[in-house]
C-alpha cells in the first residue's frame, strides 16, 4: 500500500533536484541580463513563480474547502491546511522579492501595485485561515468553519484585485504602466523560456512539499488516535 | 420565503428589546467612536487646514472600530443560557438567524453613525457642502457589506474562546475592497468632485454587498450545524 | 412516531453512540439512563436535529430528518442543560419570543396559563436575570410546553426543582401523556423515573444495554439494584 506513493516521492524528487539547478543555471547564466535594470532583473524570475505558486496553493484550498462542505474528511482537511501553510511561505516571499524589485525598478520598497496588493492581502487572509484551523474543538466542527471562512476568502481575492487596480489607475494613472513593462513589454524569448521553466520548477517544489506535508500530517494524527486509543483502554 | 422574512424580524426585534433595556452595546459604541475622534485630533491637528482630507478615512475607522464592538457583542450575547441552541432547535431556517442578526446590528451600526459622524464634523470644524443624497447612499451601501460580512464572520469567530481577538483578523482583510471603494467615493462626495467616479465606486460596493450577502446567506447554515 | 434506526455517532475519534436504535410511539414514556458520558444527552442532540449522525437515520412521523426539514422541528420541544432564555427579557417577553418563531397561536393566553402552572405567573414583568436556578428552569419548562410538540425530550428537567415543582413537573408531564403525546426523559433521580415513566433505557457507553418496562409495584430499591447490575456490565 506505501508503496506507490514512495515512488511518486522518489520521481518527484529526483525530477526536482536537477530541475532546480537548470533553473538557477538559466537565471543566472543563460539568459540575457536585461537592458534596464541589470542584473537585478533576476529576481523576477523568482518573484513570478512563487507568485503564481502562491495563488495555485490559494485555489486549492479554495478547491478542498468547497469538497469538505459537501462531506468533510480528514483527508481533504489536510490537504487544505497544507496547501495554506505552503501558501504563506510563497506569499512571504513573493512579497519579499516583490519588495527588491520594487527598490532596484522605482527606488521605493513598496508600491500600491495591484497585483503586489493583492497578494498582501492574500497573506492575511491566508493567516485568518490558519487562525480560524487553530480553534479548539473537534475537526469536523473546524473543518465546516474554515471551509466556510476559506470559499469566503476565495470570493474576495478577485474583488480585491479590482478595487485596487482601480483605485491604483483613479488615484495616479499610468505611473508604472497597467502591466506591460513588468511581466510583458520586452520579454524576450529567452527570458520567457527561463520564466516558465522556472515556473515549472517551483509548481513541482510545491507538489514536493505538498506531498510531504500531507504524509507528516498524517503520520500525527495516526500518532494522536493510538494515543487516545491508549487512554481510552487505560480508562475502561 | 416571507416566514423567514418573519423569523428575521421577530430575531432583530428581540435584539433590539434587549438593546433598548439596556443601551450597554450601542452606548460603548458611541462613546467609543467619541473617543477615537479625540485621539485622531490629537493624532493630527484639527487646525490644520490639510487635516480635512483624512475626513473620508474618519468616518470610515470610526465605524468599523465601533461596529466591531457591537459585532462582537451579537453572537457572543446568545451564548448566555446557550441561547443560540434554542434558536437552533426552533423550526425556522438558520438564514432567518442571519437575516435577523444583520437587520439589528445594520440598526444598531446606523444609529451610531448619525452621531458619530455629525460628532466627527463638529470637531474637525468641517463645514458639509456635498451632496447629503449621495453621501447617505454611499455611507449607506458600505456599511450594508460591512455588516453583512461581519455579522457572518461574528457567527463564525464566536466559536473561539478569543473571538474578540479574532473577528477583526478576519473581517479586516475581506473589508479591504469594500473600504477601499468606500472611503474613495467618501472623498469624492464630500470633495465635490465629479459625481460619475462616486457612482462607478457605488456600482462596485453594491457588488460586493450583493455577492457577500448571497454567499454568506447559502453558506450560514454550515455556520449553524452542529458537529 | 419518532425511530431512531441504527444510529452511530463519532465525535472526533471518539465513538459517542454505537448502533443505537429506538422507537418511540405517541403517549409512550420513555426514560434514558445510565452513567455521565454515556451519551445521553447526544442522542436528545441528535433527535432534536442539533447534530447530525455519523451513520443511521432519523425518522420523524416517517420523514427523515435533515438540514432542510425544519418545520418538522416544531414537532419536537427540546429542554437541554441550558435554559436557552433571554436573560434581559421578562418570562412573558422570553414566551412570546419563542412562541412567535414557533407559531403559536394566542401567544399571551397560553404563556399566562403556563406561567401559573409552573407558579411564575407573579415575577412575569422582572428580567430573569435575578431568578435563581429553579426559577429558570421553571421557565424552561414552561417555553418547552408552550410550543406543543408531540415529542418531548427532557433532558434532566428535575435539576434544581424543590419538592413542590418537582410534583408539579410530574403532574404536567403525565398531563401531556395522557393527551397523546411522547416522551423521553433524561434523569439521575430514579424515584422520578419510576413515577413518570412506563419503559426505561439503559445507556452504558454508547450502547443500550438494558431495555424494558418499569414494574411500578416493586418500588424504588430493586429497581437501583437492578439499574447498578446492569451498568457494571454482570
Ligand atoms: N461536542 C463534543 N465534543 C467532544 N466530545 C463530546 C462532545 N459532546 C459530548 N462529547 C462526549 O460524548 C460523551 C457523552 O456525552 P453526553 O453529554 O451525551 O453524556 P451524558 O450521558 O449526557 O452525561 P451526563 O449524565 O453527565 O449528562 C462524553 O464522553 C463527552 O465527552
Ligand atoms: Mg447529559
Amino acid at each position: 500500500m506505501k508503496q506507490p506513493s514512495a515512488f511518486v516521492d522518489r520521481m518527484l524528487y529526483i525530477l526536482l533536484v536537477p530541475a532546480m539547478f537548470v533553473s538557477l543555471y538559466l537565471i543566472f547564466i543563460w539568459s540575457p541580463i536585461e537592458k534596464q535594470m541589470g542584473a537585478s532583473q533576476k529576481i523576477f524570475y523568482f518573484h513570478v513563480s512563487t507568485a503564481w505558486v502562491a495563488f495555485l496553493a490559494f485555489f486549492v484550498v479554495g478547491y478542498y474547502c468547497v469538497l469538505m462542505l459537501k462531506r468533510p474528511t480528514e483527508d481533504r482537511f489536510i490537504k487544505a491546511g497544507i496547501s495554506a501553510e505552503i501558501g504563506v511561505v510563497f506569499t512571504t516571499i513573493t512579497l519579499l522579492t516583490g519588495m527588491i524589485w520594487g527598490k532596484s525598478a522605482w527606488n521605493t520598497w513598496w508600491t500600491w501595485e495591484p497585483r503586489l496588493v493583492t497578494v498582501l492581502i492574500l497573506l492575511f487572509i491566508y493567516i485568518a485561515y490558519l487562525f480560524v484551523r487553530k480553534m479548539e474543538g473537534t475537526w469536523e466542527k473546524i473543518a465546516k468553519l474554515s471551509a466556510v471562512f476559506g470559499i469566503i476568502g476565495c470570493i474576495n481575492v478577485p474583488i480585491v484585485f479590482m478595487a485596487i487596480r482601480w483605485w491604483n489607475t483613479k488615484l495616479h494613472p499610468v505611473v508604472f504602466g497597467e502591466g506591460k513593462n513588468q511581466s510583458g513589454g520586452g520579454v524576450e524569448p529567452d527570458m520567457l523560456v527561463t520564466l516558465l521553466f522556472c515556473i515549472g520548477t517551483i509548481t513541482l517544489l510545491y507538489l514536493f512539499m505538498m506531498r510531504k506535508g500531507i504524509e507528516i500530517e498524517k503520520m500525527r494524527l495516526t500518532v494522536r488516535k493510538a494515543k487516545s486509543r491508549v487512554i481510552e483502554k487505560l480508562a475502561s | 420565503m416571507k416566514i423567514i422574512l418573519a423569523d428575521a424580524l421577530t430575531i432583530a426585534a428581540k435584539d433590539l428589546r434587549n438593546e433598548l433595556k439596556s443601551k450597554q452595546t450601542s452606548g460603548m459604541m458611541i462613546i467609543f467612536s467619541s473617543l477615537v475622534i479625540l485621539i485622531f485630533s490629537f493624532a493630527f491637528d484639527p487646525t490644520n487646514n490639510t487635516v480635512k482630507a483624512i475626513i473620508p478615512g474618519l468616518i470610515w475607522v470610526i465605524t468599523i472600530f465601533s461596529g466591531l464592538l457591537g459585532l462582537n457583542r451579537s453572537f457572543i450575547s446568545e451564548q448566555e443560557n446557550d441561547s443560540l441552541t434554542g434558536l437552533k432547535v426552533a423550526p425556522i431556517d438558520p438564514s432567518s438567524i442571519f437575516l435577523g442578526k444583520v437587520v439589528a446590528n445594520l440598526v444598531l451600526v446606523t444609529i451610531v453613525q448619525m452621531l458619530s459622524i455629525p460628532i466627527l464634523f463638529l470637531l474637525f470644524d468641517y463645514k458639509f457642502h456635498g451632496d447629503l443624497i449621495w453621501f447617505l447612499l454611499i455611507v449607506l451601501t458600505a456599511t450594508i457589506g460591512f455588516i453583512v460580512i461581519g455579522t457572518f464572520l461574528a457567527a463564525l469567530a464566536a466559536n473561539a474562546k478569543n473571538s474578540e481577538m479574532l473577528l477583526p483578523v478576519l473581517l479586516l482583510p475581506l473589508l479591504s475592497p469594500l473600504m477601499i471603494g468606500a472611503v474613495q467615493a467618501t472623498k469624492i462626495v464630500l470633495e465635490q468632485e465629479g459625481i460619475t467616479d462616486a457612482i462607478s465606486w457605488l456600482q462596485l460596493m453594491a457588488a460586493y454587498d450583493l455577492l457577500f450577502f448571497a454567499a454568506c446567506f447559502f453558506l450560514f447554515e454550515y455556520l449553524m450545524e452542529g458537529s | 412516531m419518532l425511530e431512531l434506526k441504527e444510529i452511530t455517532k463519532i465525535i472526533g475519534d471518539k465513538i459517542i453512540l454505537r448502533n443505537f436504535s429506538l422507537a418511540l410511539a405517541p403517549g409512550e414514556s420513555v426514560a434514558v439512563i445510565g452513567p455521565n458520558g454515556a451519551g445521553k444527552s447526544t442522542f436528545f442532540k441528535l433527535a432534536a436535529g442539533l447534530m447530525q449522525p455519523t451513520s443511521g437515520e432519523i425518522l420523524l412521523n416517517g420523514e427523515q430528518i435533515k438540514k432542510k426539514t425544519h418545520l418538522l422541528k416544531k414537532r419536537i420541544g427540546y429542554l437541554g442543560h441550558e435554559s436557552f432564555l433571554y436573560s434581559a427579557l421578562t418570562p412573558l417577553e422570553n414566551l412570546r419570543f419563542y412562541g412567535k418563531l414557533y407559531k403559536v397561536k394566542n401567544i399571551e393566553e397560553k404563556g399566562m396559563e403556563l406561567l401559573k402552572a409552573v407558579g411564575l405567573h407573579y415575577f412575569k414583568d422582572i428580567p430573569i436575570r435575578s431568578f435563581s436556578r429553579g426559577m429558570i428552569q421553571r421557565l424552561a419548562i414552561a417555553r418547552v410546553l408552550l410550543t406543543e410538540p408531540d415529542f418531548l425530550l427532557l433532558d434532566e428537567p428535575h435539576t434544581g426543582l424543590d419538592q413542590e415543582a418537582v410534583s408539579l413537573l410530574n403532574l404536567l408531564i403525565k398531563e401531556r401523556q395522557e393527551k397523546g403525546i411522547a416522551i423521553l426523559l433524561i434523569s439521575h433521580d430514579f424515584e422520578q423515573v419510576i413515577q413518570v415513566c412506563e419503559r426505561v433505557l439503559i445507556l452504558n457507553k454508547g450502547r443500550v444495554v438494558e431495555d424494558k418496562s418499569i414494574d411500578h409495584q416493586r418500588g424504588l430499591m430493586p429497581f437501583k439494584n437492578w439499574y447498578e447490575a446492569a451498568v457494571s456490565g454482570k
